[in-house]
């Protein structure tokens, strides 16, 4: 079997790639074969030969979809590709509106449709609240400064300034929120989003759909360490009914498929707020594999149209503690991917 | 005062709620009573094998104790009643 996945920018604000290969590998070990589709050569990912087999360089979601199945043609007549998984927010858009296109090349995905990726999108998450009785903080779009004054004035400081796709900011001043605005539009475009800020505990959901209502998986995780940028740096499961509770609703109520993190602050009452929903699998996916519910595995069993029951039971108490380890690699293979876009890491021709 | 049922407290003092993530490290004596409690002893007895084992007054132990069973309380390790 052969898998494409993107993400590995395994850096300081990690994509899911690198989990998500480590998973598969867990599960189906050297039988399958790892092929990491790269936006720049030097996502960590593309130099781990334990867990990616070759890796090629696509281009950027910008390019549109005509550049992205011209690639993955080429990519696809040098290996034959049974399954790909994209792992960022940002190019599912493409990869879902040319599903049946690679459908039809033989290549399978589970991936949600357009208006399920619209429907959790940042800017329209209060609407999903409203719609399926979730909680979920006060947003408001923010497009100019005057929006972000009048957001401000509704929710006070502070308030979360969000990017579209990634980033956000807690802001205490009017400076730092429109500091951060300009920042977030420019990198991520606009609308921006201010966010009613929730004081409490932060818990991430891990969850697999399987785009008939049920949640194939839950997996819930308590932050024990974050980064400046708010990224879990380790964190554990814990057993909490309400929180799997919470994800089986989203899932029944949206029909979701695919992988899907939800992002919870439990308040002081333990009032459980909804802050954003991520439609792929969280960088921290492989805890669900030392769980006992490996959900990239899964998704790919979904995928093949195997058998995959309803998980039960999870290890409560399973930590990850991430950390950093430099990768040595040779200039060659740097040069190679550079230059060529193409690396095999098991030094096969390609 | 019940301590939740599903707090795993390990020999060397190790306490994690399952529920929470949360984890804490306490001493022999604060391990002794959170087993002793999770057994379903009560408080007078406990107190009572306290005052009999170690040289304490009553009244020093009366209260730690109620310090104690705030911490537990702000831990989230109680039951509410």
């Amino acid at each position: 079997m052969v898998i494409a996945i993107t993400g590995l920018n395994a850096n300081d604000n990690p994509g899911p790639g690198v989990a998500v290969a480590r998973s598969l590998r867990h599960e189906f070990g050297s039988d399958l074969r790892i092929i990491g589709l790269c936006y720049e050569s030097l996502e960590p990912g593309i130099y781990m030969p334990d867990l990616v087999d070759a890796a090629y360089l696509i281009p950027y979601p910008g390019a549109g979809i005509s550049d992205l199945k011209e690639r993955l043609e080429h990519i696809h007549q040098c290996e034959k590709l049974d399954m790909i998984i994209p792992n960022f927010d940002s190019e599912l858009y493409n990869f879902i509106k040319i599903e049946p296109w690679l459908n039809n090349l033989g290549i399978k995905t589970y991936l949600p449709s357009h208006a399920q990726l619209a429907e959790r999108d940042k800017t329209n998450l209060a609407h999903l609240g409203r719609k399926f009785d979730f909680s979920v903080p006060t947003d408001y779009k923010v497009n100019v400064l005057a929006d972000l004054d009048q957001a401000i004035t509704d929710l006070n400081y502070p308030v979360v300034v969000k990017g579209k796709f990634y980033e956000a900011e807690v802001c205490y001043t009017k400076e730092t929120a429109a500091t951060a605005f300009h920042r977030l539009k420019a990198r991520w475009g606009l609308p921006v989003i201010a966010q009613q800020y929730i004081k409490g505990t932060e818990i991430n959901i891990a969850g697999l759909g399987d785009g008939e209502g049920s949640a194939i998986s839950v997996v819930p995780m308590r932050k024990l360490y974050l980064t400046d940028k708010g990224k879990a740096w380790a964190g554990v499961t814990i057993e909490r009914e309400e929180l799997i509770a919470l994800a089986r609703a989203f899932t029944a109520a949206t029909r979701w498929k695919g992988g899907f993190e939800l992002e919870i602050m439990r308040d002081s009452n333990g009032m459980l707020f909804i802050l954003e929903i991520n439609p792929r699998f969280p960088a921290w996916v492989y805890l669900t594999a030392g769980a006992g519910q490996n959900q990239p595995a899964a998704l790919v069993k979904m995928a093949m149209g195997l058998a995959q029951e309803v998980f039960k039971d999870y290890a409560v108490g399973k930590m990850f503690v991430r950390y950093s380890w430099d990768e040595l690699v040779d200039i060659a293979d740097f040069q190679q991917f550079s230059a060529f876009g193409e690396l095999s890491l098991n030094k096969f021709s390609l | 005062m019940t301590i939740k049922k599903n707090i795993a407290i390990s020999e060397n003092g190790f306490i994690f709620n399952p529920a929470t993530g949360d984890s804490f490290s306490v001493n022999g004596m604060a391990s002794v009573i959170l087993t002793a409690l999770r057994v379903g002893e009560s408080e007078a007895g406990i107190k009572a094998g306290i005052l009999e084992k170690y040289e304490v007054s009553p009244e020093q132990l009366n209260r730690d104790w109620d310090d104690y069973m705030i911490q537990l309380r702000d831990a989230n390790l109680l039951e509410t009643q």
